[in-house]
């Protein structure tokens, strides 16, 4: 860095204002890690924009002096994305957190990246709509952090994930520039440039815009609670429903340490305690008559499978007990043990009854706890380890039984991420789901947009594994 | 050594196919390693390539030195109708993969324009999504993963076979669209639906003025039709226009929002067949055609300014969506006055199927927005660093 943290501020105050830098090391503590407890960066300064023409000014500023940086939502990812590596400034946009327009006719919605998941939603329900994608952390999550982990959710079943909702984006590059991707409806002005930024992970720039598509509320719901006296019968109903057809709005398994977590917390749902797995299923849809009907095949799918009982929720409230246990399941886990480690992979379906076999002897063979909670009908596995920070050597079994446990995700078939993002905490794995030359073109194309790789330096793409791309950019 | 000569060295003559009209070497690699094999070196000739399917949809006119065609890539390694995913080969057509779906039950609901050989390759590069889009969403939607090789033979793999994956950035999103200038798709993973156990199609027919509200209160009322389309007489063959709804799903949801389509005619399900290849072929037969996508309210007010600029004899819009596409003939002139015009409203064109002069001078994109530009120039230095992909990207 050419200039001391001390210069730096101090250009940084002048087009923030005094408040919003932040340099004292109590402050800065706040900002060292997200929500995966194993990787901590403090960073130097941290800057708290509050308009997009401060993003602009900020951005312009680092360029000036070659200086990298972090944008940062509100600090829930899971994979270490927004962590200030390499003496990066921390550029944090929580404050960005206008709803600039709601277009009730066409669906959609243009907001700041600030703006928190569930206060879209809240803002859309009086016209009969809402921001489908619904990450656990919706209540804290940001968009702008949403679109640059391409973030899932338990109904991304159906409604897809947060790439099949962003229409448009205005982007502050490297170096200050601003370019618009994609249009109002949508469609891309040639190449999917709104599809290449949406899950890149900070690295192509900040977007100070975004365009998002709205979905009408349902009108009829019915959500299942299903039990379960082995985990592989759990597996084995949720390839079933899968094949059958019907398209669950959300299909969400947790295993028996994660409802026991539940049950022992204040968002007890109710899940019967003795069951080795339950499957939360909730169906919707226009036609309450058709609705029910899907319920009821999904029952008797279920029942086949072996669930010991299924369940409707019978109201509103039920419902939403049902939905609390499951959304607050990594809250209730905090009491397992001091530490978490929510992991993130993804598999195919009919592959799960044997994958979370795998992970249990994985878990068993080191000595730790291992919880399932996840979106089962998309194959997205969160095997989540409870354990210790404090204890070294436990932390060592839990990154050597994570790595086992990709493994096995990879070996079936599947992928190191479905929604958290490679982050600083993946890096290691790329090389083992993509050859060189992959990793190569990622790392080309991360430079046709920043080419000095002063965004978000060090994430995603581990350098060492990466075959040269001769002229790139 | 001739241009033929040394392809028939490097891969053997079973690769060398008949010489097209314009006596440009037709090259049908049998693996992704031989495409990959094959534009390697056309990077270190210098040779321009030209990328063809089944040859159904772009006229082979593009001029250069050998056309590459992905016809001999047409293997489906995988159908997996547990997970509904699958892998096909980019040169299998698509009514052939369709057939190895519906055997095991799977569905793709893509329903491109064009013919039903259409390769999936052409589909996934020009992200031609057809009626279907308004239910399933477009091409991309999907896209679990692609393999595809860049202009100087590099064989890259993005995204993969699993529902979910966010391991590195989404070059699968950049593939499809990109009409080839990023590279050429060799493989392609997909996303399936289980084979709908109903589907059935009701037609309205009326003016324009008559069908539109009725649209609109069909995607107001909170049904999911699987295809909501409007028609133009010429297209649907009937002496009026014709708006289509086609609903897909279990008896119970199709038997719902049928309920709700009282004034509708059902077809029975071989002339619902036939409507909808028949659209679909329509746009395989006039010089031109293109697709543009709007907001849906805006629906109206750009078939009236297609009317106006351009004639809309030949035209089929999905409302709800805001997605219209137009065939016919018409000139460059016309072509860029358009796409000009629907710039300022905010609205892009997308040029899907024109003569090379046509393609040449408007470039299938165009009229991008603020320093996107630069971006997608970068992005074809980066998989093309040599040229060697002969594709109509910008037009002049």
């Amino acid at each position: 860095m050419s200039m001391t943290a001390r210069d730096l501020a101090g250009d940084l105050r002048a087009i923030v204002g005094e408040r919003h830098v932040r340099i004292a090391p109590a402050e800065r503590a706040t900002y060292a890690m997200d929500g995966l407890p194993t990787h901590r960066r403090l960073p130097d300064v941290v800057v708290l924009p509050g308009t997009r023409e401060e993003v602009i000014a900020i951005v312009r500023l680092l360029a000036a002096h070659g200086i990298p940086f972090v944008p940062r939502g509100a600090g829930t990812g899971l994979s270490g994305g927004a962590l200030a590596t390499g003496g990066a400034v921390l550029i944090v946009l929580t404050r960005l957190s206008r709803i600039l327009k709601v277009d009730v006719a066409n669906r959609s919605a243009v907001v700041e990246p600030g703006v928190v998941n569930a206060r879209l939603s809240a803002a859309t329900r009086p016209h009969g709509l809402h921001y489908a994608p619904d990450p656990s952390s919706q209540s804290a999550c940001t968009i702008g952090g949403n679109v640059a982990e391409n973030a899932g959710g338990p109904h991304c079943l159906k409604y897809g994930v947060t790439a099949n909702h962003i229409l448009s984006l205005e982007v502050v590059l490297a170096t200050g520039e601003t370019v618009i991707l994609g249009s109002p409806g949508g469609e891309p002005w040639g190449p999917d440039l709104v599809g290449l930024f949406v899950g890149s992970e900070g690295n192509f720039g900040v977007a100070t815009r975004i365009s998002v598509r709205l979905t009408p509320l349902p009108r009829a719901v019915r959500t299942l609670l299903a039990d379960f006296m082995a985990l592989r019968a759990a597996g084995e109903g949720v390839s079933a429903i899968i094949a059958s057809g019907i398209v669950p709005a959300a299909l969400e398994m947790m295993d028996q340490s994660c409802i026991q977590a539940v049950e022992d917390s204040v968002y007890a749902a109710g899940y019967p305690r003795d069951a080795a797995a339950v499957l939360l299923v909730e169906l919707d849809g226009r036609d309450d008559g058709a609705v029910q009907a899907e319920a009821d095949a999904v029952t008797t799918i279920l029942k086949d499978a072996g669930a010991r009982a299924v369940r409707s929720a019978k109201n509103e409230s039920e419902r939403e007990r049902l939905w609390q246990g499951r959304k607050k399941a990594f809250g209730a886990m905090g009491r397992l043990s001091r530490d978490l480690v929510v992991q993130d992979a993804v598999v195919p379906r009919s592959s799960l009854p044997d994958v979370l076999e795998t992970i249990a002897g994985i878990a068993a063979r080191h000595g730790l706890v291992v919880s399932n909670v996840f979106h089962a009908g998309d194959g997205n596995l969160h095997p989540n380890i409870s354990f210790d920070a404090t204890n070294e050597g436990m932390r060592t079994r839990v990154e050597e039984a994570s790595a086992e446990i990709m493994g096995a995700c990879i070996a079936a078939g599947g992928t190191i991420t479905g929604e958290h993002g490679v982050g600083l905490d993946k890096l290691r794995y790329m090389p083992l789901i993509f050859d060189a030359e992959s990793l190569g073109a990622m790392h080309a194309v991360r430079r046709v947009f920043d080419p000095e790789e002063r965004v978000n330096p060090g994430k995603v793409v581990p350098l060492h594994a990466c075959r040269e791309w001769a002229g790139v950019a | 050594m001739t241009i033929l000569e040394k392809v028939t060295a490097l891969l053997g003559e079973g690769a060398v196919l008949e010489t097209g009209t314009d006596r440009v070497p037709r090259i049908a690699p049998g693996s992704p390693d031989a495409v990959a094999l094959l534009l390697g070196t056309a990077h270190q000739e210098g040779w321009r390539v030209r990328i063809e399917g089944a040859g159904t949809w772009l006229p082979s006119d593009a001029p250069a030195d050998l056309a590459l065609t992905t016809r001999r890539l047409d293997r489906v390694p995988a159908i997996e109708p547990q997970d509904l995913t699958a892998t096909a080969e980019a040169g299998i057509g698509l009514d052939q993969l369709r057939q190895q779906l519906a055997d095991r039950g799977a569905w793709l609901a893509i329903d491109p324009p064009g013919l039903a050989g259409r390769t999936l390759g052409s589909v996934v590069a020009t992200a031609s999504a057809g009626p279907l889009r308004q239910g399933f969403g477009p091409v991309k939607d999907h896209l679990l993963g692609v393999t595809f090789v860049t202009g100087d033979g590099r064989m890259v793999q993005s995204g993969g076979r699993v529902m979910k994956n966010v391991a590195g950035y989404d070059l699968t999103r950049l593939q499809a669209g990109g009409f080839g200038a990023f590279g050429v798709i060799v493989l392609v993973h997909l996303r399936l639906r289980a084979l709908p156990r109903a589907d059935v199609t009701h037609v309205l027919e009326g003016s324009r003025d008559e069908l539109t509200p009725v649209a609109e209160e069909i995607a107001a009322s909170g049904q999911t039709p699987a295809a909501l389309e409007l028609v133009s007489p010429a297209l649907a063959r009937r002496d009026r226009w014709v708006l289509a709804v086609r609903l897909v799903g279990s008896p119970a949801l199709v038997a719902a929002d049928e309920a709700g389509l009282g004034r509708f005619a059902k077809l029975r399900a071989e002339e619902a067949h036939g409507f909808w290849m028949r659209l679909a072929e329509g746009f395989a037969v006039r010089p031109v055609t293109f697709r543009i996508g709007g907001v849906p309210a805006a629906s109206d007010e750009l078939l009236d300014l297609l009317q106006h600029q351009i004639g809309d004899e030949w035209i089929s819009a999905a409302p709800a969506a805001g997605a219209i596409r137009w065939t016919g003939d018409t000139t460059v002139d016309r072509l860029q006055r358009l796409r000009r015009a629907l710039a300022a409203l905010e609205v892009p064109l997308t040029l899907e199927r024109a003569p090379w002069a046509v393609r040449s001078a408007v470039g299938h994109f165009g009229a991008y927005r603020e320093g996107a530009g630069p971006l997608v120039a970068g992005l074809r230095r980066t998989f093309d660093p040599g040229g060697a992909l002969v594709v109509a990207t910008d037009g002049e």
